[in-house]
C-alpha cells in the first residue's frame, strides 16, 4: 500500500458536472489548488473523472474470528482497490460485535491497519440470536461511535425485538438495518430462489415472500416508532414496491442493493456452483429489471456490496452444504457502471449520491460522501470510466478467493483512491 | 455417455439402448453362476454419503457381476465432520485411480458438483431432491416388460402414467418425469398443491389434485414415498387425511384400468401412500422394480465403462 501524508496535487481532473480542474490535498482536507506547496506529491489526472471516496454500508470483513479469510487490513486494501474510502464492517464476527468492547476492537485495529475508515455495525441482538437486545447505547457511546445496527446474516424475526430496537435507537439517531428474510417462509433449507429453477434442480427454494413480508412489517414497525429503518441488500421487485409505499407515506426507511442483484439472476445456480449461493439469492430477471428501476427512481436509496468472503474448504461442499456469500468490494463500481451507467439508466451524479453520499448519511458519517470542494475532507477516487478488463480471481487484495465475476469482462475504472489525504491505492 | 448425471441427458435411443441390454443382463441374473467378464479389471467406487442399502447393494452386486473390483464408502456426514469438503473427498478418492464414482449425496447436485472435479466418469445413484436417473430407468424398464406381456412390441410411448404423491421431495419424480417424457409417455402428476414442486407448471406434464378423477385413465399408478422426514412445514394435516386424498387405498384399486399396472420406489409406507392390498396386487410391479434395478445398473455400467477398450 503507497501512503503519502505529503501535500498531494491532483491535475487535469474531470468532474461530473463535466467541468475540469485540479484539487490540493493538505492536512487531510480540500484546499485551493493554487495554494500548492512546492513538495507536494503530483498526481497527473488528465482524462480522469474524480468521484468522491465511494462508502459501502454493508462490508464483512471477519476479523475477529476468520482471519484466514479476510482482516481489517485486507478488507480494507480490497476496499481501497475498489474506490472505497469507509466500509461498514457488519457485526457477525466471531465473537460477536454486541458489546462496546467488540466494537472498539474492531476501530482501533482500522485505525492501526486499515485503508480505509471502518464504521464498526453493532449486533441488534446479543450474540445474534434474536432474543435480547445488545448493549445499543454502550456501542453508540464508545470509541467507535457505533449508528447502525444489525443482526446481518440472520433476520431480527422477533417483531416485539424489533420493536423495541427501533425504540431504543431513537435516543441515539441510531438505525436498525435489517436482513429481512423470514425464517420461517425461507426456512434453514432455503439456498436459492424458489421458483422453476429450485424446483428442477431441487434445491430449497427461499421465496420472495419471505423478504417482502419483513419489510412490510418493519416499514410499520419504523412508522409505529418514528425510528430508521435501513433494509439490507433488497433483492426482489416485492419488497421494492412495499419501500415505494412506505416512502411515499414519509416513513424514515432506506435500502440498498448489491451489485450482484443489480447484474446476475438465478440462472447462475444451474450448474450448482456455490460461488453463487448469496443470501438473500439471485433473483430472476424480472427482479432485477424492478431493482434497476428502483435505484433510478430512489426508492433504494444505495449500494452496498455485502463482499462476503469465504475459504475454499466453506464453499467447496455440495450447493446446499456451502457458505452463502461472494466478494463485492473491487468490482462493485465496474458492476454498477456496467448496468446503470454504460446502460443509460443513470448518470454520474447518481452514482455518486448511491455509491457515496447516501451510505455516507445513512451511517452517520459526516467525513465521507462529501463534494470534492474547499474543506471538504480529502476523500477520492480517480476513475478511468473507458477501462475494462477480464476479471481474474486471482488478482485481488481480498484473502478469498470467492470472486462471482471471474472470467468475466467488467469495467475495471479505479486508477487512484485517496482516504483523509492518504493514497490507499494506485493502480500500477 | 461420460457421465449419467440427470436423467434428463439421456436421448430416447440411449435410453432404448440401456434397456435392451438390460433385457441381456437380466437373464444373467437368472442364471446360477451370475458372472460377466465385461468390467474385469475395472474398479468403481460407491461413495455413498448417505444411507440407502437398497440402492447401494444393487449398483454393488450390478458390478460384482459384470466382474468389476467394486468398494463401498460409506462417508455419510465425514467431509462436514471431520473438516474435508466435498471437492476434497472426491479428488481424495479418484486419486486412487478408480474407473467411476458411483455417488450418493443428500444434497442435490452434488454428483454433477463431482463431474466437474474429476474426469472419472460419475453416475449418480440419487441426489437430495433433485434425481436418481437409474430409479426412472428401472421404472421404465418394469414398465416396459409388464406392457410386453400382454403385447410383445409394446412400447410406453403413448401411455398415461399418474406419478402421485410428494413430488417436492421426490428425485424419483424429477427422474421419471425426465426420462419416461423422452420415451413419448403421458404424464400426470397428482399431489396436493402443498407437495407441488416450485414453476411445475412449465414442466410437460398435466397436473391434478384429484387422484379418484385420474386413476381410471392410467396404465400405470407410480405412488411415491410420504418423505416425513422432510415434513416439518407440514405439508398436510394428518397421514389419515393424506391417505384419504392421495393414498392407493384398496377403493381406488377397483378403480383403475384393468392390467394398469402399481409402481413404488421403495421403501414403502404401507398404509398411508399404499395399501397393503395395493402393494401386493398382482399388478403391482414393486418386487420386479427391485430385480430391475441390478440389471439397468449392469447396463449403465457397462455402457459407462465397457465401451472404452474398443475406442
Amino acid at each position: 500500500m503507497s501512503t503519502s501524508q505529503r501535500p498531494l496535487l491532483i491535475t487535469g481532473v474531470e468532474f461530473v458536472d463535466g467541468s475540469g480542474g485540479d484539487l490540493l490535498i493538505i492536512d487531510g482536507a480540500f484546499v485551493d489548488p493554487d495554494r500548492a506547496p512546492a513538495d507536494v506529491e503530483r498526481v497527473d489526472a488528465t482524462g480522469l473523472l474524480a468521484l468522491p471516496g465511494l462508502v459501502d454500508p454493508h462490508t464483512h470483513l471477519r476479523e475477529p474470528g476468520r482471519e484466514d479469510t479476510e482482516t481489517i487490513a485486507t478488507g480494507t486494501a480490497a476496499a481501497a482497490r475498489g474506490g472505497f474510502t469507509a466500509v461498514a464492517a457488519m457485526a457477525n464476527t466471531q465473537p460477536v460485535t454486541d458489546t462496546a468492547e467488540a466494537a472498539e476492537f474492531v476501530h482501533d485495529t482500522a485505525i492501526r491497519e486499515g485503508a480505509a475508515k471502518v464504521q464498526p455495525v453493532g449486533a441488534v441482538s446479543k450474540g445474534l440470536a434474536g432474543e435480547e437486545l445488545a448493549e445499543l447505547g454502550l456501542m453508540a457511546r464508545s470509541r467507535a461511535g457505533v449508528r447502525m445496527f444489525s443482526d446481518d446474516g440472520r433476520c431480527v424475526a422477533d417483531p416485539l425485538l424489533m420493536r423495541r430496537a427501533l425504540e431504543y435507537v431513537r435516543a441515539f439517531d441510531g438505525v436498525i438495518a435489517q436482513h429481512a428474510q423470514d425464517p420461517r417462509l425461507a426456512g434453514p433449507g432455503a439456498c436459492c430462489h424458489e421458483g422453476e429453477i429450485s424446483g428442477r434442480l431441487g434445491l430449497g427454494g427461499w421465496p420472495a415472500v419471505a423478504e417482502s413480508v419483513i419489510v412490510a412489517r418493519d416499514v410499520q414497525l419504523a412508522e409505529l416508532t418514528g425510528s430508521r429503518l435501513h433494509v439490507c441488500h433488497v433483492s426482489t421487485a416485492e419488497s421494492v414496491e412495499v419501500l415505494r409505499w412506505a416512502k411515499q407515506r414519509g416513513i424514515r426507511v432506506s435500502a440498498e442493493v448489491t451489485p450482484h442483484h443489480l447484474l446476475l439472476t438465478t440462472d447462475e445456480v444451474l450448474g450448482y456452483d456455490p460461488t453463487y449461493k448469496v443470501n438473500p439469492p439471485l433473483r430472476p430477471a424480472e427482479d432485477v429489471q424492478a431493482l434497476r428501476q428502483a435505484l433510478v427512481d430512489g426508492t433504494i436509496d444505495a449500494v452496498g456490496t455485502d463482499h462476503a468472503p469465504h475459504a475454499r474448504q466453506d464453499k467447496e461442499h455440495a450447493f446446499a452444504d456451502a457458505a452463502f456469500g461472494m466478494l463485492g468490494l473491487e468490482t462493485a463500481l465496474g458492476v454498477v457502471i456496467e448496468t446503470m451507467i454504460d446502460s443509460g439508466l443513470i448518470d454520474w451524479f447518481r452514482l455518486v449520491e448511491v455509491m457515496s453520499a447516501a451510505p455516507a448519511r445513512i451511517l452517520g458519517l459526516s467525513d465521507q460522501g462529501q463534494p470534492l470542494v474547499e474543506g471538504s475532507p480529502g476523500n477520492l477516487t480517480l476513475i478511468d470510466p473507458g477501462a475494462r478488463a477480464r476479471v481474474d480471481a486471482g488478482d485481488s487484495l481480498s484473502l478469498s478467493r470467492n470472486n462471482p465475476w471471474h472470467g468475466r469482462d467488467l469495467p475495471d475504472p479505479v486508477q487512484l483512491t485517496v482516504w483523509s489525504g492518504r493514497i490507499t491505492y494506485r493502480r500500477s | 455417455m461420460r457421465n449419467l448425471l440427470s436423467a434428463a441427458d439421456l436421448s430416447a435411443e440411449e435410453v432404448f439402448s440401456i434397456l435392451d441390454l438390460a433385457e441381456e443382463m437380466s437373464e444373467v441374473q437368472a442364471r446360477p453362476i451370475k458372472k460377466l467378464p465385461a468390467l474385469r479389471g475395472r474398479t468403481v467406487v460407491n461413495l455413498f454419503f448417505e444411507d440407502s442399502t437398497r440402492t447401494r447393494s444393487s449398483f454393488e452386486l450390478a458390478g460384482k457381476w459384470l466382474s468389476a473390483d467394486v468398494i463401498n464408502v460409506s462417508a455419510k456426514g465425514s467431509s462436514v465432520s471431520k473438516g474435508e469438503s466435498l471437492r476434497d473427498t472426491v479428488l481424495t478418492i479418484a486419486a486412487m485411480g478408480v474407473d467411476a464414482m458411483v455417488i450418493r449425496h443428500s444434497a442435490s447436485g452434488a454428483p454433477a458438483q463431482a463431474a466437474a472435479w474429476t474426469q472419472i466418469p460419475v453416475l449418480n445413484a440419487g441426489d437430495g431432491t433433485h434425481e436418481h436417473p437409474t430409479q426412472a430407468l428401472l421404472d421404465a424398464f418394469a414398465i416396459r416388460r409388464h406392457l410386453r406381456r400382454s403385447d410383445p412390441e409394446a412400447e410406453i410411448a403413448g401411455k398415461k402414467i399418474a406419478i402421485v404423491g410428494d413430488l417436492t421431495h421426490s428425485r424419483v419424480a424429477r427422474s421419471g418425469v425426465s426420462l419416461l417424457r423422452t420415451l413419448g409417455a403421458e404424464i400426470v402428476l397428482v399431489a396436493p398443491p402443498t407437495l407441488m414442486p416450485s414453476g411445475v407448471g412449465t414442466w410437460p406434464v398435466s397436473l391434478s389434485t384429484d387422484l379418484d378423477e385420474v386413476l381410471g385413465e392410467v396404465d400405470v399408478a407410480m405412488m411415491l414415498r410420504v418423505q416425513r422426514e422432510r415434513m416439518s412445514g407440514g405439508y398436510f394435516p394428518t397421514p389419515r387425511e393424506y391417505t384419504v386424498g392421495y393414498g392407493l387405498t384398496r377403493d381406488r384399486l377397483a378403480k383403475l384400468k384393468p392390467g394398469a399396472a402399481i409402481c413404488h420406489p421403495g421403501p414403502m409406507n404401507r398404509g398411508l401412500e399404499i395399501s397393503a392390498d395395493a402393494a401386493d396386487a398382482a399388478s403391482s410391479l414393486v418386487l420386479e422394480q427391485v430385480a430391475a434395478g441390478v440389471a439397468v445398473r449392469m447396463s449403465v455400467l457397462y455402457h459407462l465403462l465397457g465401451g472404452e477398450e474398443d475406442q
